[in-house]
């Protein structure tokens, strides 16, 4: 019962309170909340929606993994956002430029993503461990950095190409292709997706049942303690933020390999702050980030079709930032209310205070 | 600590020694700083015949670009001097841009201003709740901020702004205000700027954009920054509002009331990235609000801010720096930014020969290293891309970090989770 309300009831309850606001945001503006809320869940039946929000959820389940790793330790990757970006750019360079054998060529672009997402973040990581910079800041400038870079990259002088009124990398090889499961009219779902879910096991794996993320809970928890236990704080903040950084760097994959198969203009921003949202939300743990990512994603999809019944579609984002700003407050309400009990159950056992 | 105080004899072994330099007063630092700054950049003009560096147009160019990121680094300064690190700038500014058009294309720049603080404060009140009241991580509701600064904006004007202008993402057009020349004093620093006297010239170019075509915005940013210093250093509600970012534990035994504290520090926070939203509105380049205006502004803002290490100057100067490196790209292209790493060149040489007079010889070859490697770029490059140019603030503050973090000293408890006991 404990576990219950300390970790369901906070979720529920944000998400309810978002939801409540939303609402009545709706209803000031003069729209009837009711009928949007209908609009959205039975857009989940319609057309490609249902296998949208599955994809979608694969994309910010990797976002919201890699930023979990950073949180475990305390570390804040803000910077996943510039991380996918430029190991987005970087690996459909790479893929776009030559050919593999099929399979070989896919995990390929794959590795040089993680790579590239983990360079990027190797630079805040260095910066932290050497100079004591404050890896909030630094992953801020480096995201700024990315989209320059990446911009840069595209540029047609000089690996970019104009195709209508797109500038593009070119197109990645049919051998580097990951083949995804179609369902027909109804969409197909990127190969990829599976990826994610492989690396949301990996990753209660490693958290639960190896050493070394016995290591970097016990550096999170308590610095001081971890070091008087033998492990190196700065190694782990190096190895943390480069895992994460490497998780971040796979973000954009099941997109590019399965439908883009290159790097545009239209490529998606955003998804690294949805990905902290989103671990904020599943407590880092790997059940609740997939639930997370699955709400993100349906209210992503499915807000779309709020332009019919006459709504600004940016109420989901609202109630993006609702649920964030809600449910972490939510989490330490109860976390106060449940030091409180305690103090009030030691206190009555140790009979310090009078009943 | 309590051995010390058991034994005095060894106390004094644990205070440093006494510099025997005196330091210079902040004003003086401040003025040698612009002097410097005047010289590096006519010098570079001169050397690079790029006489753009110093010209009237590029630094009325840079002062409307700086003023967005003066704001919100103030903005910054006022939130982590009382201890809560505000990643929420930007939301904030977001918030600001579209309420200084809502109000501005009604009644005028005025409101604007006023309406773009008020809800860039609204932002910051939030922050406060969750951060002061809840002690949530600050980065945690900061990014949340962001989030629902830009969804919130999105959806008002898509409600609002789209039966007016036929565009979700555009606001109908905000008059601007009027802006005030020395007239007499301009002309004569334009004779002398079009002579193109090395030197001289240049110093008159920089003045003349300083003094031809002022807004009144310009003046309330300036007095913002030397107001903020008085009100944060020179009173005694300044004094404690530092206290509660410095020891917000020990301010309490002293009576402050920590809580009331944060929230004034942190919705006048708000309220300051309110206005530079307003500032990108009411940039008469600009026709009003336009979705992603903003453009991480609000983050250079705290680049800024961290630049002149947690200080108004210093602050001021890192919103100088990279509003020139902004409008020198805007008005004249990437061919004249180039000169601006010539100038890095240059200021490099100067830092390596203080270095080696300092007998410091690995920070002497660094610099060096870093002078070849630009002067390289410089060499090799027809032009700097301006896809890269938008960032150089990004990579200033980086190298910033890098090389001077052990001297940045921000407010001992920023960004820590204070809780009355």
């Amino acid at each position: 019962m404990g576990i219950l309300r300390g970790k369901l009831l906070p979720p529920a309850l944000a998400i309810l309170f978002s939801a409540l606001l939303c609402g009545v945001a709706l209803v000031v503006s003069g729209a009837n909340p009711a009928k949007a809320f209908g609009a959205m869940v039975s857009q989940v039946g319609e057309g490609t929606t249902a296998v949208d929000i599955v994809n979608s959820t694969g994309t910010y389940y990797i976002a919201a993994l890699a930023v979990a790793i950073g949180f475990q330790m305390n570390l804040f990757n803000i910077g996943v956002e510039g991380q996918y970006r430029v190991a987005a750019v970087v690996a459909a360079v790479f893929g776009g430029s030559f050919a593999l054998p099929p399979g070989l060529h896919a995990l390929a672009i794959i590795v040089v993503a993680a790579l590239v997402g983990a360079a990027w973040a190797a630079i805040p990581a260095i910066l932290k461990v050497t100079r004591g910079v404050n890896e909030v800041i630094s992953t801020i400038m480096m995201n700024g950095l990315a989209l320059g870079l990446a911009a840069y990259l595209i540029r047609e002088d000089v690996f970019g190409e104009l195709r209508g009124n797109n500038i593009r990398t070119p197109e990645i090889h049919e051998s580097g292709w990951v083949p995804g499961i179609s369902f027909g009219a109804s969409g197909t779902v990127f190969g990829l997706v599976f990826l994610a879910a492989a690396l949301g096991i990996g990753y209660w794996v490693m958290m639960n049942r190896t050493r070394f993320g016995f290591e970097l809970k016990a550096s999170g928890e308590s610095a001081t303690a971890a070091a008087a236990g033998g492990v190196s704080a700065k190694k782990m903040v190096l190895i943390a933020m480069l895992l994460s950084g490497g998780i971040a760097g796979l973000v954009s994959m099941p997109e590019i390999l399965g439908r883009d198969h290159t790097y545009n203009l239209n490529f998606p921003a955003g998804i690294g702050f949805s990905g902290i949202a989103i671990a904020l939300l599943g407590r880092n743990h790997p059940g609740g980030i997939a639930f997370g990512a699955l709400l993100w994603a349906f209210l992503d999809k499915s807000g779309l079709a709020l332009d019919n019944v006459g709504v600004p579609r940016e109420i989901v984002t609202i109630m993006q930032g609702a649920i964030v700003l809600s449910v972490v407050v939510a989490y330490e309400v109860v976390r106060r209310f449940e030091l409180a009990a305690e103090q009030r159950r030691v206190g009555k056992e140790l009979g310090t205070v009078a009943a | 600590m309590s051995t010390s105080l058991m034994n005095p004899s060894e106390a004094p072994s644990t205070v440093p020694p006494p510099r025997k330099t005196r330091r210079l007063p902040g004003w003086a630092v401040g003025m040698i700083g612009v002097a410097g700054a005047v010289i590096l950049l006519s010098t570079t003009s001169y050397l690079t015949g790029v006489p753009q560096l110093t010209s009237t147009g590029t630094i009325q160019t840079a002062v409307r670009l700086a003023l967005p990121i003066l704001l919100a680094g103030l903005g910054g300064l006022w939130a982590e001097r009382a201890g809560v690190v505000n990643i929420g700038l930007e939301g904030m500014m977001i918030m600001g841009t579209w309420g200084a058009a809502w109000a501005g294309y009604q009644w005028g720049p005025w409101a604007a201003l006023l309406s773009a603080a008020v809800f860039g404060a609204l932002g910051g009140l939030l922050h406060a709740i969750a951060t002061v009241t809840f002690g949530v991580n600050h980065i945690v509701s900061g990014v949340a901020i962001n989030l629902l600064g830009a969804g919130l904006t999105k959806y008002l004007s898509t409600l609002i702004f789209f039966p007016l202008s036929n565009n979700p993402r555009e606001s109908p057009s905000v008059p601007k205000f009027d802006t005030y020349s020395a007239s007499g004093l301009s002309e004569w620093l334009g004779e002398l700027e079009a002579q193109q006297r090395v030197g001289l010239s240049d110093v008159a170019g920089i003045l003349r954009g300083l003094v031809t075509g002022v807004s009144p915005l310009t003046m309330i940013a300036v007095a913002l920054v030397i107001g903020s210093y008085l009100v944060l250093w020179r009173t005694r509600f300044g004094l404690r509002l530092r206290s509660c970012g410095e020891n917000p534990v020990a301010a309490e035994s002293l009576g402050v009331n920590v809580y009331l504290y944060k929230y004034i520090g942190v919705i006048g926070s708000g309220a300051l990235a309110g206005m530079g939203g307003a500032a990108l509105v009411l940039n008469p380049g600009q026709p009003g609000y336009l979705e992603g205006q903003t453009n991480g502004r609000g983050f250079i803002g705290l680049a800024a801010m961290i630049f002149g290490n947690w200080r108004p100057g210093g602050l001021l100067g890192g919103a100088a720096l990279f509003g020139y490196a902004d409008g020198l790209q805007l008005r004249s292209g990437g061919k004249t930014f180039l000169a601006l790493i010539y100038g890095a060149v240059l200021l490099l040489a100067v830092i390596v020969i203080w270095q080696l007079v300092r007998r410091r010889w690995f920070a002497a070859a660094g610099g060096v290293v870093a002078a070849v490697a630009l002067y390289a770029v410089y060499y090799s490059v027809d032009e700097v891309p301006s896809e890269l140019t938008t960032y150089a603030p990004h990579l200033v503050t980086l190298i910033v970090l890098a090389v001077a973090s052990q001297r940045l000293r921000m407010p001992a408890a920023d960004g820590v989770v204070y809780r009355r006991g």
